[in-house]
């Protein structure tokens, strides 16, 4: 069966002077994947990400996100991804439902569609009590799952996670996943990028990327036989130290 | 159109919700123009005012008496000696002495001619310019005065009289400072509330990293920008209105030109200042560096605007430089519009000026707005 391929990329260079941030890294990623994007502190992904995602013009080299090039059309990308960015991103002065209005509206949803959206988005969040309060008081684990089906609600085709765990409990973490799940089986695709080894554990393939190269990429299980190891924490220690 | 509607709901709310910033949208200004207007005068009173009476003689006496008489001036003592009166002047005690020498009255009425002494600390040079103006007044007067009386003495001979001017002052008869002031210090509000809370705005949604999950969307530049700016717009239309109701209430500035004239200029007016905000937010990482911009820009703007001091007596390049001043457009147009009730035509050189003006800054703005960095 011949997998459709949502994410193309050949070359990818982003440079800040003499320095490249991202060195020249090529892979794809299939349609309904959970693609693990691994890499330490300062590797380079944050900045291979938002080149994918539109924000940031790549140096050289050619990617494909959701069939449109990023070069050209960088604006045609925005209408077929969801992003979630490290940084929670949502306004804190504005209600739950304010906030899922809000971009609802922005990404051009019908007002029906956006009440529809809303109201099964704050049940399956369990949020009906504090659909009505200031997001900004809303607990960091709500806030962060909140975020996610934010940038799901205008049903892309691919969604994009910097560190979406980062800093929450592990019961949060496991629901989390558990909605990742949810959304790649409604077949949406899913590029993330995490620290924490276990979760990548969950992904279907993973890459690793070293000083703005990517030095691994394959399912969790090849790369453990591939680097004779017990886990992804292993394989992951091996490569970053080099 | 439908997404900047939804951009001008969410920033109409959140405006309103943060309870530490609508009061310093809407009460500080107000504040501003009543305590500025009231303040801010050039007007010259309460002179401390001494002198030196060397005569002790009736016409003396009637020349201290038309000081105290004069509503300037607060006669409060009697020097024996020019050198206790330099020592007083030097102590801040007294600005203006006069010294009526010996034999005043008796050489003048022998002579018909005498001199007076008159000293002014001139530390403020415009002050002791209108001190000196109201000294001369009060002295011709009484000149005037005497030689009426010494006309009745001796004969009915024939004198050539002094000429004497009698100044008109048009649109603002009585040189009421107020009704001078209050239309510009009305101009500074809606300027730096516009100018402050639009350069800040985007700039904050850069700090809190809002800005990139907007970034991220298929938004439209412009779509953005006129959703952002529109509430500002809203705002100053508004501040003008207040701001006009109390210059009728309060300061009961005669509004002899058009209202709408007025909304019409305006309108186009805030959107400068709106493009400018924007313009700084979009060079700017914190909203500090927004505010410190902002800052400059208001200082030399206002300096520059002929509010404080008139440009035609500033050197021709500053006068070449206030051509790129957009304060200096609106208190034009206020002070014509209000005091002088000037209509369309007369105000149409100020009008496409700032239609340019507006074209041109927005014009950067969004160029300058970069969804891709």
């Amino acid at each position: 069966m011949k997998r459709e391929k949502v994410i193309q990329v050949a070359g990818l260079t982003k440079r800040f002077g003499d320095f490249a941030a991202v060195d020249a890294i090529s892979f794809d990623v299939y349609r309904g994947e959970i693609f693990g994007f691994l890499g330490a502190n300062g590797a380079g992904k944050t900045t291979a990400m938002k080149m994918l995602i539109g924000i940031s013009n790549p140096t050289s080299g050619q990617a494909q996100v959701a069939g449109f090039d990023v070069f050209t059309h960088a604006e045609d990308i925005k209408k077929n991804i969801g992003y979630m960015s490290q940084k929670f991103a949502l306004y804190d002065d504005l209600t739950v439902r304010e906030n899922i209005r809000f971009f609802g509206g922005i990404y051009g949803l019908s007002r029906e569609r956006i009440k529809e959206k809303s109201d099964a988005l704050i049940e399956e969040l369990g949020l009906q009590g504090a659909a009505h309060k200031l997001v900004g008081a809303l607990p960091l684990g709500w806030k962060q799952k909140l975020s996610f089906s934010v940038a799901l609600i205008h049903d892309p085709k691919i969604v994009f996670l910097d560190e979406p765990t980062g800093g929450v409990d592990p019961i949060t973490r496991r629901q989390f996943w558990e909605m990742i799940y949810k959304a790649a089986h409604q077949g949406t695709t899913v590029f993330v990028t995490t620290h924490y080894m276990d979760e990548a554990e969950y992904c279907d393939r993973v890459s690793i990327m070293v000083n703005g190269k990517i030095e691994a990429l394959d399912s969790p299980k090849q790369l453990k036989e591939q680097f004779q190891a017990a886990n992804m924490n292993d394989v992951f220690l091996k490569l970053a130290r080099g | 159109m439908k997404t900047i509607l939804y951009i001008i709901q969410k920033e109409f709310k959140q405006i309103f919700r943060n309870k530490g910033m609508l009061p310093i949208i809407f009460v500080l200004p107000l504040l501003q123009l009543i305590i500025l207007s009231n303040a801010a005068t050039f007007e010259v009173q309460h002179i401390k005012f001494g002198y030196i009476d060397g005569d002790h003689s009736a016409t003396s006496r009637a020349l201290v008496e038309k000081f105290d008489a004069s509503s300037y001036f607060e006669v409060l003592t009697d020097f024996p000696s020019e050198v206790q009166a330099s020592a007083a002047m030097l102590r801040g005690e007294v600005d203006v002495v006069l010294n009526i020498p010996p034999y005043f009255e008796r050489d003048l009425q022998k002579d018909k001619h005498q001199s007076l002494g008159v000293t002014i600390n001139a530390i403020d040079g415009a002050a002791a310019g209108v001190e000196n103006v109201y000294v001369t007044q009060i002295i011709q007067g009484f000149n005037q005065g005497l030689r009426v009386d010494l006309q009745q003495i001796t004969d009915q001979q024939v004198q050539a009289m002094a000429i004497e001017t009698i100044p008109l002052f048009w649109y603002n008869e009585t040189l009421n400072y107020k009704t001078f002031m209050v239309p510009g210090i009305l101009v500074l509000l809606v300027t730096m509330i516009t100018l402050f809370l639009s350069g800040m705005n985007i700039v904050r949604e850069k700090e809190i990293g809002t800005l990139e999950q907007i970034n991220v969307t298929p938004i439209k530049k412009r779509q953005f920008i006129i959703g952002k700016l529109f509430p500002f717009w809203v705002i100053g239309m508004g501040l003008l209105t207040i701001g006009l109701i109390i210059a009728k209430l309060i300061f009961d500035v005669p509004i002899l030109g058009s209202l709408p004239l007025m909304y019409l200029y305006t309108s186009i007016y805030i959107l400068v200042v709106l493009g400018i905000g924007l313009f700084i937010s979009n060079y700017t990482d914190t909203q500090q560096q927004a505010m410190f911009i902002a800052w400059f820009f208001t200082v030399i703007f206002i300096l520059m605007s002929g509010l404080f001091t008139p440009i035609e007596s500033m050197p021709k390049w500053a006068q070449v430089l206030t051509e790129f001043n957009p304060i200096k457009y609106f208190v034009e147009v206020m002070r014509m519009v209000m005091l002088k009730g000037s209509g369309f035509m007369d105000i149409l050189p100020q009008l496409s000026k700032t239609l340019l003006y507006a074209l041109i800054m927005n014009g950067l703005a969004v160029w300058s707005y970069r969804k891709t960095s």
